[in-house]
């Protein structure tokens, strides 16, 4: 295994230049998460009206493969209906599980993430910001964080 | 291995070491295996995986039950690795050890067997912020269960028990003192001898946490005056599910026992039942024969070495390792001076996050550990998320470190900081 696989360029520019991370005050929906394996820890923030998600930022530290795959994350579900982003969800765990094999076009720079498949043990850190994403918008509405500990 | 002329040398004979270890023959890739992490779990000499095999090959029967030549055999060859290990550790009768899974199992025993019967609302269990989960959440639930309360003792900066007020720490109502021997992350060997003389004065038990402590460093039960000793056999080249629990012989007798079913009793009635003797009232249903007696062989193994060459081999690769860390740019956690501390080093390298180099390292074929050690206490007081550690053991040598450290910049290529 090539190492340039999965430390793509593209990986490494959203792990040192992070799109969307920050805290956004008024998000209707939020939650924290962390991998109790590794110690990464995430908060995600959902601006969301209606049927659409308008914007999502993140907060949290991590590996290069978490936190680009949340910067990532946060760029492809902007301005996206809440059953687009869901979708979106179910792909990426698709793309991760080796079970879908998405085009660039279809899935922008997140095809970048699909040389982790190759490294069972760092999938996790892609699909987290993802688990957490999914946690925030399943939430009643309230911006509560939660934590599984 | 002639062991008779290993003793007669001044060092490890590494490069023979190696040769018993079948893994480290082995390839990651194109590239040796580098195997820096044995405070997870250390290899296996064939001898030990020879035991194991032999064991099941011409003598398996169930121990301590049948009537029949295998059957005795078995319980000659279990009995005998617990008379070994009871000597390991400088344990006056083989009645002290009780066998069971490790460390784990053994503070969960003392946890339900001892705590949850002699805690009140109130009482102290006195602990340290360099604590593995598993000497902090056993105590957790005990503490919910009686009432008592849990006190930490802090970390200095530089990775050491901070004892300056230990005297408001350790008081009257202190019932327990459970501490570890060697911190699987900082690599520290708190001062054991003093804190025990100052938890028997308090009138305090003392719980050992042997797990990293046993394999690494000459131990002896009755010198320390430790209650308990828990101790982790696949760590100390055993097989896993191997290990046990010291305990002094008076209070083990008093205990209530912990996990019950066959083999653990004297007489069972409709309604009740009483307990066998020590050890076996804690050794519930068939128990893992084959792999304490291959914990025996490991025993053999690290006596035959000699357990001070072995702590003085360890103290000079963890201080090449520490040295070639610091001159790589790295910082390293826990103490420097390798006269208080053992061979689990954990460290942090430039902005490369310990996962993503446990990755890139891999590909060197060097295995280190990447995370939170089971130590979060100690991420958060050094404000960190996650380390990398490197550990060594009897096999590893100075050119391994020299293979990690040159891997590193790998990972200041990738990353291109």
């Amino acid at each position: 295994m090539a190492l340039d696989e999965i430390y793509k360029e593209v990986i490494l520019d959203h792990y040192k230049n992070p799109r969307n991370k920050r805290e956004l005050p008024g998000a209707e929906l939020s939650c924290s998460r962390n991998n109790p394996l590794c110690g990464d820890e995430i908060t995600v923030f959902v601006h969301a009206e209606g049927d659409k998600v308008h914007e999502v930022t993140f907060v949290g530290q991590g590996c290069s493969i978490s936190q680009s795959s949340a910067s990532m994350m946060t760029e492809a579900v902007a301005g996206k209906p809440v059953e687009d982003v869901q979708k979106l969800i179910v792909d990426f765990r698709g793309m991760m599980a080796g079970e879908l094999d998405p085009s660039e076009e279809e899935f922008g720079d997140l095809v970048a993430l699909k040389g982790v498949v190759k490294y069972p043990i760092r999938i996790k850190c892609a699909v987290l910001a993802w688990d957490v994403l999914q946690e925030a918008l399943a939430g009643d509405g309230a911006a509560a964080g939660s934590s599984p500990h | 291995m002639s062991l008779t002329e290993e003793r007669s040398t001044g060092a490890l004979d590494v490069a023979r070491i190696r040769a018993d270890f079948p893994v480290l023959q082995r390839t990651v890739g194109d590239m040796p295996l580098v195997y820096l992490d044995s405070a997870a779990t250390s290899q296996k000499p064939r001898q030990v995986i020879e035991a194991e095999s032999e064991f099941y090959a011409n003598h398996n029967a169930n121990a301590h039950r049948g009537l029949y030549m295998l059957a005795e055999e078995a319980t000659e060859m279990y009995e005998g690795a617990r008379a070994k290990l009871a000597r390991f550790i400088g344990a006056p009768d083989p009645a002290t050890v009780v066998f069971n899974r490790g460390t784990t199992e053994s503070t969960n025993l003392v946890a339900y067997a001892w705590a949850r019967r002699e805690l009140n609302e109130g009482d102290e269990i006195l602990l340290s912020d360099m604590e593995h989960h598993s000497n902090i959440v056993p105590w957790q639930l005990a503490a919910r269960d009686t009432g008592a309360v849990l006190r930490y003792i802090p970390l200095t900066d530089d990775g050491l028990l901070d004892l300056s007020d230990l005297g408001s720490l350790l008081t009257g109502k202190t019932k327990l003192l459970a501490v570890t021997g060697m911190s699987n992350s900082l690599g520290t060997l708190p001062p054991l001898k003093q804190l025990i003389e100052a938890a028997h004065v308090m009138g305090a038990l003392v719980l050992v946490d042997g797990a990293q402590l046993v394999p690494h460093v000459p131990v002896d039960v009755t010198e320390l005056d430790c209650d308990f000793l828990t101790i982790s056999g696949h760590k100390m080249l055993g097989p896993t599910a191997s290990g046990g629990l010291y305990g002094k012989l008076d209070l083990l007798e008093r205990m209530d026992a912990f996990l019950s079913g066959g083999h653990m009793i004297d007489e069972v009635f409709h309604e009740r039942a009483t307990w066998n003797v020590v050890p076996y009232k804690f050794e519930a249903g068939t128990m893992n024969i084959a792999q304490e007696i291959g914990l025996g062989a490991a025993i053999d193994y690290l006596e035959a070495l000699g357990m001070d060459k072995v702590r003085a081999h360890e103290e000079k690769i963890t201080a090449y390792a520490i040295d070639a860390l610091l001159a790589a740019g790295a910082t390293v956690y826990g103490p420097h001076d390798v006269a208080l501390r053992g061979g689990a080093v954990s460290f942090w390298y430039k902005d490369v996050h310990p996962h993503d180099l446990a990755t890139i390292l891999n590909e060197e074929g060097v295995a280190i550990r990447a995370g939170h050690h089971c130590n979060q206490l100690v991420m958060r007081r050094y404000g960190v998320p996650a380390t990398a550690r490197a550990s060594f053991y009897v096999y590893n040598t100075n050119e391994e470190v020299d293979v990690l450290v040159e891997a590193l910049a790998k990972a200041e290529d990738v990353f291109g900081f």
